[in-house]
């Protein structure tokens, strides 16, 4: 399905990532882990077109989609909940949920079912979403993105910063929309929430890929952790 | 004229000199506010929506209200299109970078002056107004029986004036509907937040920036098609808004709208009370020093967030 093939990138002159690749397929819950700086931020980005490739692929379905800009990678269902949530500050909850309306083109059925989904956000659709606590901004970031119906779902860093029962709230709806069909990607510092719903794993160090591995193997090999992470 | 009417006079010609840079500032503010460019050409757009207001009324030669319409209308479109193929060509292939932008805003300010200069010539043009009727204003004065209306001789406005000012009312209600309440309004305040995110969003950008730089020319060229019946259409009258729009963009809040409102209330009627009283001169350092102080105090304007 969205298959990253070799790809180069990097913040000005500097190279951040020197040749990643990875696959994610439909109904599947790929995590990529790696330490701080290994690249896992980076390659998000350039999956979601928010930092020019220099070199390799990524296509969609078979579709190079790698030189499209990331307006045209939304309107092709890929969505971004990125790390510390970025959502429009000064916009309501209700017009963050419309932004991600207008690229997947969708209409009040898509608004309703994500509500239905976070129905706290129901409850604030009025509110500034920069007065909302870090929980319900997560819930927004992540409806907002759930708006564009995606078919690849990009999650940065969705627990950081949440109390336990918002880290729960999060995992089931990851793990919903792997039962949808979503091909999820996912990256995450918190090892034992990744091991419990990841069907695959990544290992980056410093922009290259280390290993890729099933959670089944990973989580028969707990030494890989402490080898390529230091947990 | 006794003190009293004279000050209601120069209120009200404070109050067109307020609605014609609310507009013009207004332009200022959206561009800067949703793209951070800072546009030194605006003014040049606003003179040019006076020469072309003033070619469309003279070409169609029919009953001046005709020809104000048509330039209402036309003009503000011709620099709203001329603005954005700027922006596609220019401003877009220089990545917005924020020196490079003032360097090639200067130099499309020559352009379009120049441009113009050698077109339509160094005369300054008249617009006949739509309409022009006096109305004569009444003012109180204490009498043997109490308070009484009287019209002093000379305390009048004309019907146009106080249609600039309606006018203007009603488009920067109109924008303040598109703001809040429209798709486009949305995408723009979108965009002003987080550009990045915007574009995550399906926003294409570059074209949503192509729009905005346009809708701000257009701003400045409604404002000028509605002055240019007042005030004639010349290759050179741009300066004096550009300078007062900044101000007013700057003392309101940079990218803030209400700010702008605001502070063109303030400056327009600053400048409107001083320049009758006692010179337009006076009323530009008096603006400057009024700039001078906010950048001292208050940085961020009256309305403008303060950076973290």
């Amino acid at each position: 399905m969205l298959e990253v093939d070799n790809i180069h990138a990097a913040y000005g002159r500097a190279k951040a990532l020197h040749g990643v690749s990875l696959t994610a397929e439909r109904g599947e819950i790929l995590c990529i882990l790696g330490r701080n700086g290994a690249g896992k931020t980076t390659t998000m980005k350039a999956i979601m077109g928010l930092l020019p490739l220099s070199e390799g692929r990524i296509t969609l379905d078979g579709a190079n989609i790698g030189s499209r800009p990331a307006h045209e990678r939304a309107a092709q269902r890929i969505a971004y909940v990125p790390q510390g949530r970025r959502l429009f500050p000064e916009l309501s909850v209700e017009e963050n949920i419309e932004m991600g309306l207008i690229a997947g083109a969708a209409g009040p059925k898509v608004k309703a079912h994500v509500l239905e989904m976070f129905p706290r956000l129901a409850e604030r659709l009025h509110q500034q979403a920069s007065t909302l606590s870090g929980g319900e901004q997560q819930m927004l970031a992540t409806a907002r993105a759930l708006c564009i119906q995606p078919q690849v779902l990009l999650l940065d860093e969705p627990t950081e910063g949440l109390q336990p029962s918002m880290i729960d709230l999060i995992r089931q709806v990851t793990l919903r929309m792997k039962e949808e069909g979503l091909a999820v990607i996912l990256v995450e510092q918190r090892v034992d929430a990744v091991l419990s719903i990841a069907d695959k794993v990544v290992f980056l160090e410093n922009g290259r890929n280390l290993e890729t591995m099933s959670a089944d193997q990973l989580r028969a090999d707990p030494a890989k952790l402490h080898s390529y992470l230091g947990v | 004229m006794d003190f009293g009417p004279h000050l209601l006079l120069a209120t009200l010609e404070g109050a067109v000199t307020a609605a014609i840079l609310a507009l013009t500032a207004m332009g200022l503010s959206i561009v800067f506010g949703v793209m951070r460019v800072v546009n030194v050409a605006h003014g040049e757009f606003y003179m040019l929506g006076a020469v072309i207001a003033w070619f469309i009324a003279t070409s169609l030669g029919a009953h001046p209200a005709i020809g104000f319409v048509a330039a209402l209308l036309l003009a503000p479109l011709a620099v709203g299109a001329i603005a954005a193929v700027s922006d596609r060509l220019i401003l877009s292939r220089i990545d917005y970078d924020p020196e490079r932008t003032i360097v090639a805003t200067i130099g499309l300010l020559y352009i379009i002056q120049q441009a113009t200069l050698m077109t339509f010539g160094p005369d300054a043009r008249p617009v006949e107004p739509p309409f022009n009727h006096r109305i004569a204003l009444p003012w109180v004065e204490w009498g043997d029986g109490g308070l009484a209306l009287y019209w002093p001789w000379g305390l009048s406005i004309t019907s146009y004036k106080l249609f600039i000012i309606g006018a203007a009312a009603v488009v920067l209600t109109g924008i303040w509907l598109v703001m809040t309440r429209t798709r486009f309004g949305l995408i723009m305040r979108a965009t002003q937040q987080d550009r990045e995110m915007a574009m995550v969003f399906g926003v294409p950008v570059d074209r949503t920036f192509a729009y905005v730089f346009g809708l701000g020319a257009g701003l400045a060229a409604i404002g000028a098609v509605l002055v240019v019946p007042v005030q004639q259409a010349h290759y050179l009258m741009g300066h004096d808004p550009l300078l007062l729009s900044f101000i007013v963009v700057i003392i309101g809040g940079l990218g803030s709208l209400p700010g702008t409102v605001i502070a063109a209330i303030l400056i327009g009627m600053t400048d409107g009370i001083i320049s009758v009283f006692f010179s337009p001169t006076l009323a530009k350092i008096i603006a400057t020093l009024a700039v001078a102080m906010v950048l001292v105090f208050r940085p961020q304007g009256l309305m403008g967030k303060a950076s973290r």
